[in-house]
């Protein structure tokens, strides 16, 4: 089949452009670990509350991890829990969380906190808070009439 | 230009057909637009809907006509009218298969449709379990899907008619693309089918307690990321072919624009984790595995791209144009046939640099479920693919209907393709915008208890709903051609434009009509990228999830 | 019929003239790139 000399230089071009987009993104996530939230850990959504450690949502500090607090919320219709959190600025934050309904969102408006909350799943993402202020939490998967009531505060504050 | 040959023109009782899956579209059209332009003006936080209406109910209504039944029903009588056109008429038992197709969609459609006006099935178009909806609501959809396959089966019959009476010989290129995308259709809408038929429908009776809600999403985006290019594949079916005509310039390569198709076929339908990235039940190197076939998918919308400019330079510079880029003021920019879907074909630019990123497995983070998003598919699907088949129907509907595209209304459709960009540019533009800084999609106005964040979003929902009151202007400068040219225009020869490839190109490989190839490796592609990670869904299952009604 | 109209004079020449073409998807391969490499640097950015 017949190819135009151009077309093959724009192809190639395409094809070398496509496969440095992918070597950066497979190198980031598996190599430097900014991999999307895959946690893989199965919960019982009908007893979220009463299993650890969502039975009791709120920010915990934690020793000899690699992040600083674990911070659980366990989100339902049209809710989270917990509705407000201080961070200490600059700490390392592994954000553990659940839903008890349907499929919530959980992202962390304007930063790359950003994942789905499934039932029967744990989804789990560590970030970094260096910015003092308010960091909004909303919930950004339809869920009902009351989607867009649905949000939490994270407020960092200085040590 | 225009040359009349009665002998060329779709049969009257397929034109009828084509004709009555237009109706149903347009009117899809109508009431979706309306529902579009209502979020909007809601979302700008200046209008409250009155009767207990709720935003949700609206945006399950758009998205349920506009992406799934306006689409559909638009590809279907747009193929049929293309297989009649270029391998002749459908044979008697092919066109009665058509219309029951037809109305079994119809009849979906009405189920579907009560019932979300009825707020039994504010779950939008995706439907994601556990929300769930009434049963008659996924009846309705299934309707729509059978109907489709069974329409599909019309159009591959005809086709299988025309190989036997033609050994030997490559199809006519618009029926072989017709038959890539019903071919791609009916693998992709298998997913779907899946999960309502076996999850869904059975959990939403009260037959079973509770539904794996991740197998039905796999399911679903199995079938949602191939959705996407059923409803590009007939756009570039006139892009490739049509518009070469349309210039009266020549098909760039008949070779290069079936192999892109079955590129398409090949690469679109084992790429849907690219859509459940930041999903907590899937593991990492698939997730990674169908981004790296995702992208493959990009290759020949690369060689779409070459074959575009590459037939618009011929045609230019067969006129005498100089220069480098000479030729681009040679193109018809007077003729609606050809401007309307060279603005979406423009918006594809943005529209594909969007794609790249959404699926990107990091830069998701960044624009997942924020309006980005919803941003990006307005340029691919409500500008790049719909502007097209405004352009195709300004052209079809009277050459069916034995009509003509008047001057005026010639004119009144550039007109309508400019209102189209100018609005498109403002709602998606300031949608990007907008995502990029965490707007949410799909939600209704809210300041989220008047956080300065949530605050420094509304000036982008206002430009929204600006351009998406031009876009509804659009909407009504197209219904008024369409009524015109399905009614009121002069009688006349509307020239079906279908492109020829120049007397020295190379003959069409037969290869490319090896079906049984083809399928072979969709097939095994499909269960390469699929199989692992599914049995890997169903075996770690949590407990199911039971119905929730939360609207 | 099949050769567009003015072609006569040199037919191979004006088949492969295809400058503007090249052009013109260079410049759409590299919106593609500028679009792609500024969300990866939000992302890179945001990491913190």
């Amino acid at each position: 089949m017949h190819m135009h000399k151009f077309e093959k230089v724009w192809l190639i071009f395409g094809t070398v452009a496509l496969l440095v987009f992918l070597t950066v993104l497979g190198v980031s996530a598996f190599y430097l670990g900014n991999q999307p939230p895959s946690c893989l850990v199965t919960i019982d959504p009908e007893k979220v509350e009463v299993t650890a450690p969502f039975n009791a949502p709120g920010l915990y500090e934690v020793t000899g991890k690699d992040w600083d607090y674990e911070l659980v919320f366990v989100a339902s219709a049209f809710s989270y829990s917990p509705a407000k959190v201080e961070i200490p600025k600059g700490s390392t934050v592994k954000v553990i969380a659940t839903s008890k309904d349907v499929i919530h969102g959980f992202e962390i408006a304007g930063t790359n906190v950003n994942m789905m909350l499934e039932p029967g799943f744990v989804s789990e993402y560590t970030t970094r808070f260096n910015n003092e202020g308010e960091n909004l939490i909303i919930c950004n998967e339809y869920c009902g009439v009351g989607h867009h009531m649905m949000s939490s505060r994270i407020e960092v504050v200085s040590k | 230009m225009k040359k009349t040959a009665e002998n060329e023109k779709v049969h009257p009782l397929d034109a009828k057909l084509s004709m009555a899956h237009f109706y149903v579209a347009i009117i899809a059209l109508a009431l979706g637009g309306f529902a579009g332009l209502l979020q909007t003006l809601v979302r700008s936080g200046r209008m409250e809907l009155p009767a207990g209406i709720t935003y949700y109910q609206l945006l399950t209504v758009h998205g349920v006509l506009l992406a799934l039944v306006l689409t559909t029903f638009f590809i279907i009588g747009f193929q049929l009218s293309a297989v009649s056109k270029t391998i002749g008429p459908l044979s008697t038992p092919s066109r009665i298969t058509g219309w029951i197709g037809f109305w079994t969609m119809t009849l979906g459609t009405v189920m579907a449709a009560v019932m979300v006006l009825l707020n039994e099935a504010s779950v939008l178009y995706t439907f994601y379990a556990p929300l769930q909806a009434h049963p008659i609501f996924y009846g309705g959809l299934t309707l729509v899907i059978v109907g489709s396959w069974i329409s599909g089966g019309a159009l591959i019959a005809a086709y299988r008619k025309w190989k036997k009476n033609n050994r030997g010989q490559a199809s006519p290129l618009l029926s072989f693309m017709a038959v890539v995308n019903t071919l791609l259709w009916i693998v992709a809408t298998i997913g779907v089918a899946a999960t309502v038929l076996f999850q869904i429908l059975p959990w939403s009776l009260g037959w079973v307690d509770s539904i794996n809600v991740l197998a039905s999403r796999t399911l679903f985006w199995y079938f949602g990321h191939p959705l996407v290019y059923f409803w590009l594949l007939p756009a570039y079916m006139c892009w490739y072919v049509v518009i070469p005509k349309v210039i009266c310039g020549k098909i760039f390569s008949d070779s290069l624009a079936r192999m892109s198709f079955i590129l398409f076929l090949l690469f679109s339908i084992p790429v849907g984790l690219h859509h459940q990235l930041l999903e907590p039940g899937i593991d990492p190197i698939w997730k990674f595995l169908q981004v790296i076939l995702t992208f493959l998918v990009v290759v020949p919308s690369l060689m779409t791209a070459f074959s575009l400019f590459g037939s618009f330079e011929q045609y230019g510079r067969s006129q005498g144009a100089q220069g480098i880029f000479g030729w681009f003021k040679m193109l018809p920019w007077g003729d609606a046939r050809f401007t309307v879907p060279f603005i979406g074909m423009a918006a594809f630019i943005p529209a594909g640099a969007g794609g790249l990123v959404n699926a990107s497995n990091q830069l998701n983070q960044v624009v997942h479920n924020t309006i980005w998003v919803t941003g990006h598919f307005h340029l691919t699907l409500a500008t790049s693919v719909i502007l097209t088949f405004f352009g195709i129907s300004y052209w079809l509907v009277p050459h069916l209907t034995g009509r003509t595209l008047t001057k005026k209304l010639n004119k009144l459709a550039i007109i309508q393709g400019v209102f189209w960009a100018i609005g498109m540019s403002f709602m998606s533009g300031a949608m990007h915008i907008a995502g990029l800084l965490g707007a949410p999609r799909r939600s209704s106005y809210s300041t989220y208890g008047d956080s300065t964040q949530a605050l420094d979003w509304i000036p982008y929902q206002i430009a929204q709903a600006v351009g998406g009151t031009i876009l509804f202007i659009g909407i009504i400068l197209y219904i008024i051609i369409f009524i015109q040219v399905a009614f009121f225009a002069p009688k006349g020869n509307e020239e079906f434009p279908v492109g020829e490839v120049t007397d020295k190109a190379e003959k069409t490989p037969l290869i490319f009509e090896n079906w049984k190839l083809w399928l072979g490796i969709t097939a095994a592609l499909i269960l390469f990228a699929y199989t692992i990670p599914f049995i890997d869904i169903l075996q770690n299952a949590p407990p199911g999830s039971k119905g929730f009604k939360l609207w | 019929m099949a050769v567009p109209k003015l072609k006569n004079k040199s037919q191979t020449k004006e088949t492969s003239n295809l400058k503007g073409t090249l052009a013109s998807v260079l410049i759409l391969g590299i919106i593609l790139i500028i679009v792609w490499v500024s969300i990866y640097f939000i992302f890179v950015n945001r990491l913190g």
